[in-house]
């Protein structure tokens, strides 16, 4: 097992209930530094729910979270955030109304963590040349003066992972990125994830497309019914009789 | 008489931007009225009894009910919409409520003796304000204030504490409406506590809602209209306050974002959804 330095997340029996339904039930696992870590499992599984508490939108029942060694388990969303753990929305939450130039500022830290700061802050095109660097990578800088709510899904699924990239952070985490997408989109969007690894020490995605977390993960943890129920590597993880049991099913020998 | 003006348009200026500073948060404010009553009341007992001068004691009024607002803010802004609206008039009942009960300030008779407002105290007082929510509108922060009205979580999220903002926000607003109703109390020498009913805080919020409320420049608009139009249709005394009200109306049909919604951050783009094909690059 790895110790703390070479650990950016570490859960330690994390359980959360919703009026005695079980979501997490003793989830402990270790997000390494520089690896992709993939999250499966059936609907259901808690997943999402275990996202959710890691980022502080839901409390924990029990169970320890430490971030870069630091006890984050009680802090809010945006504290966490502010130490450096950024997520994107399984139902992909942009300021609609905004321009897309706009949402990746509006992430930028220098603002963020000095609100009021921020009035007297000079030269601010520097922000604006940041902002509009990341957006070149995700291929959204021709369209940064459109309003958010008007991209396609697609990109505004790069958008909303740009946005989360525009604060710095050591660790992302996706929730679902491929939800809703077609074949050609996953594909884009595998490129994008890759690109964004190398200004991350971490990520996690949660997903259900196996092909893509094949394709994408170093690691996999399944999940179902609140349970983990394997780690390790992909190949290994995905031939486990357990998974295969609880949530590939046949899809298995499709492949 | 122009000077009349000038002091009233000018007091409902800032009454509008208070309103517009808490609205910049996403949080609709019927507390405005009573935080210009606590400055009014505020000030009068500095000014009268203490013999503080008068710039001094509206600055104190305004941090007082700065911090009036915080507090009292502070479990309203955990709730939402419909209900954040409604503990926002029930401040501004009580704070009239608690007025009419002290003696110290005269109850329902109301406080006399305020004198000192000039007009350039309230015109400094607009260009001041003004000059700040310039600087906001320009700055990193109108765009936080911004994703906080939009997506409290994504804001969240995104590293902004919302509770924060929403609080400071209406720190602020109470502040304004509080400096305002100091000048105001200082110009007509007395003030009793029915002009400050709730009736005052809706018209506050409809200076800033009729003007416009997606930039800095409707809520100004809006005051000097409403205070002015009120005066020019004085010929038909009795019929006053029904003039008033159809004129509201055909606002809201009309320019139903209000006088002045060019805006800006939100509607600056020139590419409107569906207008070009999509085609992802």
């Amino acid at each position: 097992m790895d110790v703390y330095p070479q650990s950016i997340l570490s859960v330690d029996g994390l359980s959360k209930s919703f009026r005695g339904l079980t979501a997490l039930d003793q989830i402990s696992l270790d997000v390494r530094r520089g690896e992709i870590l993939g999250l499966m499992g059936p609907n259901g599984a808690g997943k999402s729910v275990f996202i959710n508490v890691i980022t502080g939108l839901y409390p924990a029942d029990y169970g320890t979270v430490r971030f870069l060694g630091r006890d984050v388990t009680r802090l809010p969303s945006y504290a966490l955030a502010r130490l450096g753990i950024a997520r994107t929305y399984q139902n992909i939450r942009l300021l609609r109304r905004m321009t897309v130039l706009e949402n990746v500022l509006v992430a930028i830290k220098d603002h963020v963590n000095r609100p009021l700061r921020s009035l007297f802050i000079r030269n601010r095109s520097r922000f604006v040349r940041a902002a509009t660097t990341l957006l070149e990578q995700f291929h959204l800088a021709d369209k940064r003066d459109w309003l958010a709510g008007s991209l396609a899904y697609g990109e505004a699924r790069r958008l909303e992972i740009a946005r989360a990239l525009a604060g710095k952070p050591s660790l992302l985490l996706l929730d679902e990125p491929a939800a809703g997408m077609n074949e050609r989109e996953t594909e884009e969007l595998g490129d994008t994830i890759r690109a964004s690894r190398k200004l991350l020490q971490a990520m996690v995605i949660v997903e259900h497309d196996v092909a893509m977390m094949r394709g994408l993960a170093d690691r996999l943890v399944v999940m179902d019914a609140g349970h983990k129920i394997a780690e390790g590597k992909p190949g290994e993880v995905l031939a486990e009789p357990s998974v295969i049991e609880a949530y590939l099913g046949t899809d298995e020998a499709d492949e | 008489m122009i000077q009349d003006y000038i002091v009233f348009v000018g007091v409902n200026i800032v009454l509008a931007w208070s309103v517009y500073v808490i609205l910049l948060a996403g949080s609709l404010s019927f507390a405005n009225g009573g935080f210009m009553a606590i400055g009014a009341y505020v000030s009068g007992v500095l000014t009268v009894k203490f013999g503080f001068p008068l710039v001094i004691a509206a600055l104190i009024s305004g941090i007082a009910a700065g911090l009036i607002g915080v507090l009292a803010g502070f479990p309203a802004l955990r709730t939402r919409g419909i209900y954040l609206m409604l503990v926002t008039v029930g401040i501004a009942v009580s704070v009239k409520a608690v007025i009419e009960s002290i003696d110290y300030v005269g109850g329902i008779q109301g406080f006399g003796g305020m004198v000192g407002t000039t007009p350039w105290h309230v015109v400094g007082l607009v260009g001041l304000v003004g000059g700040g929510l310039a600087l906001l509108s320009r700055s990193p922060l109108q765009r936080i204030l911004d994703a906080v009205r939009e997506d409290e979580l994504s804001a969240a999220s995104l590293g902004i504490n919302p509770i924060y903002v929403k609080l400071t926000c209406f720190g602020v607003g109470a502040f304004l409406a509080a400096v305002a109703g100091s000048f105001y109390a200082h110009y007509l020498i007395h003030v009793s506590p029915d002009q400050f009913g709730i009736v005052l805080s809706v018209f506050i919020v409809l200076y800033a809602v009729l003007g416009g409320t997606n930039n800095m420049w409707g809520p100004p608009i809006g005051a000097a209209i409403m205070t002015l139009t009120p005066e020019f249709v004085r010929g038909l005394e009795a019929w006053r306050p029904t003039a008033f009200g159809v004129i509201i109306l055909c606002l809201l049909l009309i320019r139903p974002d209000g006088l002045l919604a060019f805006r800006i951050a939100t509607t600056r783009t020139k590419v409107v959804a569906g207008s070009k094909p999509k085609q992802s690059t």
